[in-house]
């Protein structure tokens, strides 16, 4: 069967699960659509939160990112991977045995402000729509690379998958299908990296094939250490992101901003107890752990199978541009692989020096869609790559889809306007407002405004400077009051969206930069993805000034802390 | 009362977990990660392992330590679930 059949083939048949499971999940009830009937296994939530966090940005972009960064790439297998020992120790258990729907009421609850909640519902609006605008593109790439329709036909077709499961079954069907969709990307991330580590060393766990051995005797990475700095770029397993204090930062922000994005935490509301919590953040971590473990082998592999393809030991050997593999044509085609023949020799040169280097484009985003391709592995692999990144795409935007969905109906609906609705009635407008955040992300996705590709930086650096510190603060600190934990989110957020904004534009509008006379990264050194860290600090430091010189926490709410601090139900 | 005790284990065993969380990735991971870069285990270099592979192993034990630590003390000041 050719590429093309293949793919159809498998994306047709985890479609096909997506929407048996759609039917099966339905949720009846408030309590089912928000946090599944909250009797979830704690190992099925750990598969689930795995799905949920792991995005597109985590299956595709990551490996190219660290494939190009080398040791400087390390921040985000950190980062992204310690947030869940903050959130299984600091956060978790004890929201889920408040036993909120959502991580706006807690903050209610805890700060008894209505304000403080709808501070909560605008961060986590922010951070939520802009990260779903980057899953709905993902969907509509991997559509257009792989089945090869248009853009706009593949944005349609996974709207209304989710739209079928998130509708019908809130939390519930989301949960059930994020599971079969974890399995499924697992397998599709796993199985190629099998291959190439295989090939390249002769041991099939790319965790270990990483530091083996190649065919003629040098391990793998001094092989690839020799080949990049020889061409002229930085050494792979040294090079490190502007300096020990960014990448120091860097690591610390996303830890925090993952401990802190709510549609991670929610997904800890599902299960049945604060001892299932707790065991669920490491199953969740095992889980992620898989993934994110192979992801340095598939990088190092992928860059050098990269350069040795092109790449000759005397510059006269190297490969010809008319001899070019399939792979390179196909990427070419999609605009995010180019050549220039610069000295018109018909040979290519792929070096770190600007002048020489004639592959002016090679978008870091291929490396792990076009790996099995460069490795020359059969078809069938290439397809299960395609069904496993849409899965990424798709789990993730539900779990966002529901964070956004549950603060309109639940928080801003029923906490805020109309607190008398009944039950029934808010599930009709939980899906409602499903509907609703289908259809924005859906519009984003058609028309990515400018803001979109800041994502990364806005949801981690809305969520660290946020909602991380305010939460944590309700749980360890009885004496937080809300004057306090309401100027703190407002100062960590206006702390950390000025930075962003004065590097990248406000909104993300280049043109509005206002760096002025200041360089670039002034502070101590540290990018704009890298502040949300300071901006909690700074949060964490408002919050305790405010406090100090305004009201007491009622005792009502005092009673409340020593209750969500045990496990036992008084 | 007890509460109160319970709540200083639970907070003393969060710092003790949370060291080893800050050492195995700030402190080797990217404080001194080119001193531990002179050791190499096979092919990778330590402080680069530690940064890509080691810590990532070091946080699920983490969790499940503090999640089995957690179930002991919780049933010594008997505030279990039941």
């Amino acid at each position: 069967m050719d590429l093309q059949t293949l793919t159809v083939l498998f994306v047709g048949i985890t479609f096909a699960i997506y929407i048996g499971i759609a039917f099966w999940a339905r949720a009846s009830s408030t309590r089912e659509f928000y946090v599944a009937g909250g009797d979830i296994h704690p190992v099925a939530n750990g598969m689930a939160t795995a799905a949920d966090w792991m995005s597109a940005a985590s299956f595709i972009s990551m490996a190219g990112l660290i494939a190009f960064y080398g040791y400087g790439g390390s921040v985000f297998l950190m980062g992204w991977t310690g947030g869940y020992v903050l959130l299984a120790m600091l956060l978790a258990p004890y929201l889920r045995k408040h036993g909120s729907f959502t991580v706006p009421e807690f903050i209610f609850d805890r700060y008894y402000s209505k304000t403080a909640r709808v501070v909560a519902v605008i961060c986590l609006i922010i951070a939520s729509v802009t990260y779903v605008i980057g899953q709905m593109k993902g969907i509509g790439v991997a559509f257009s690379r792989f089945l090869e329709v248009e853009y706009a036909t593949g944005l349609v077709t996974g709207m209304v998958i989710v739209a079928f499961y998130a509708v019908m079954g809130g939390m519930k069907g989301i949960t059930y299908t994020q599971i079969a969709q974890y399995v499924i990307m697992i397998i599709a991330y796993t199985i190629p990296a099998v291959f190439i580590s295989f090939m390249l060393t002769g041991n099939p766990i790319p965790q270990l094939g990483l530091g083996s051995e190649m065919a003629d005797g040098t391990y793998l990475l001094d092989k690839l250490d020799q080949v990049v700095t020889q061409l002229g770029f930085s050494e792979y397993t040294t090079h490190a992101r502007l300096s020990t204090t960014n990448m120091f930062v860097y690591t610390l922000s996303l830890m925090i901003g993952t401990a802190g994005l709510p549609h991670v935490i929610m997904r800890f509301f599902t299960v049945s107890s604060v001892k299932a919590a707790r065991e669920s953040a490491g199953w969740a971590l095992v889980f992620i752990a898989l993934l994110y473990t192979t992801a340095p082998a598939v990088a190092a592999m992928a860059r050098l199978n990269l350069m040795t393809t092109i790449d000759q030991p005397t510059q006269a050997q190297n490969l010809a541009y008319v001899d070019r593999p399939a792979w390179f044509k196909n990427w070419e085609k999609t605009g995010l692989l180019k050549f220039e023949d610069k000295n018109n020799d018909g040979l290519i040169q792929y070096t770190g020096d600007k002048k020489t280097n004639e592959m002016v484009k090679v978008d870091r985003d291929i490396m792990v869609l076009a790996n099995p391709e460069i490795a020359g592995l059969p078809n069938w692999v290439i397809a299960i790559v395609a069904a496993g990144g849409l899965a990424a795409a798709l789990s993730t935007a539900a779990g966002l889809l529901l964070a956004i969905a549950s603060s309109i109906s639940h928080d801003l609906l029923k906490g805020v306007w109309r607190p008398n609705i009944s039950e029934k009635d808010e599930l009709m407008y939980s899906r409602i407002s499903m509907i609703g955040a289908i259809l924005i992300a859906g519009y984003y996705g058609f028309n990515p405004p400018d803001f979109a590709a800041g994502t990364v930086a806005l949801a981690f650096g809305l969520a660290a400077s946020s909602l991380f510190p305010a939460l944590m603060m309700g749980i360890f600190s009885k004496k937080m009051n809300k004057e306090g934990a309401i100027a703190g989110m407002l100062s960590g957020i206006g702390i950390t969206l000025l930075y962003v904004f004065q590097h990248k534009g406000i909104m993300f509008v280049q043109s509005t930069s206002f760096l002025g006379d200041m360089e670039p990264n002034w502070f101590l050194g540290i990018e704009p993805n890298a502040f949300g860290a300071i901006g909690a600090m700074v949060n964490f430091a408002v919050a305790f000034l405010v406090m100090s010189r305004t009201e007491k926490v009622p005792k009502e709410v005092e009673k409340m802390i020593e209750n969500i601090r045990i496990p036992a139900s008084n | 009362m007890s509460n109160n005790e319970y709540w200083k284990a639970n907070v003393a065993l969060i710092l003790k977990c949370l060291f080893i969380w800050f050492v195995v990735s700030y402190l080797f991971g990217i404080v001194f990660v080119d001193a531990l870069n002179v050791i190499k285990i096979g092919g990778y270099k330590l402080g680069f392992w530690f940064a890509q592979q080691g810590s990532i192993y070091v946080f699920v034990i983490l969790v499940f330590y503090y999640a089995k630590s957690m179930g002991k003390i919780d049933e010594k000041f008997n505030v279990h679930e039941k």
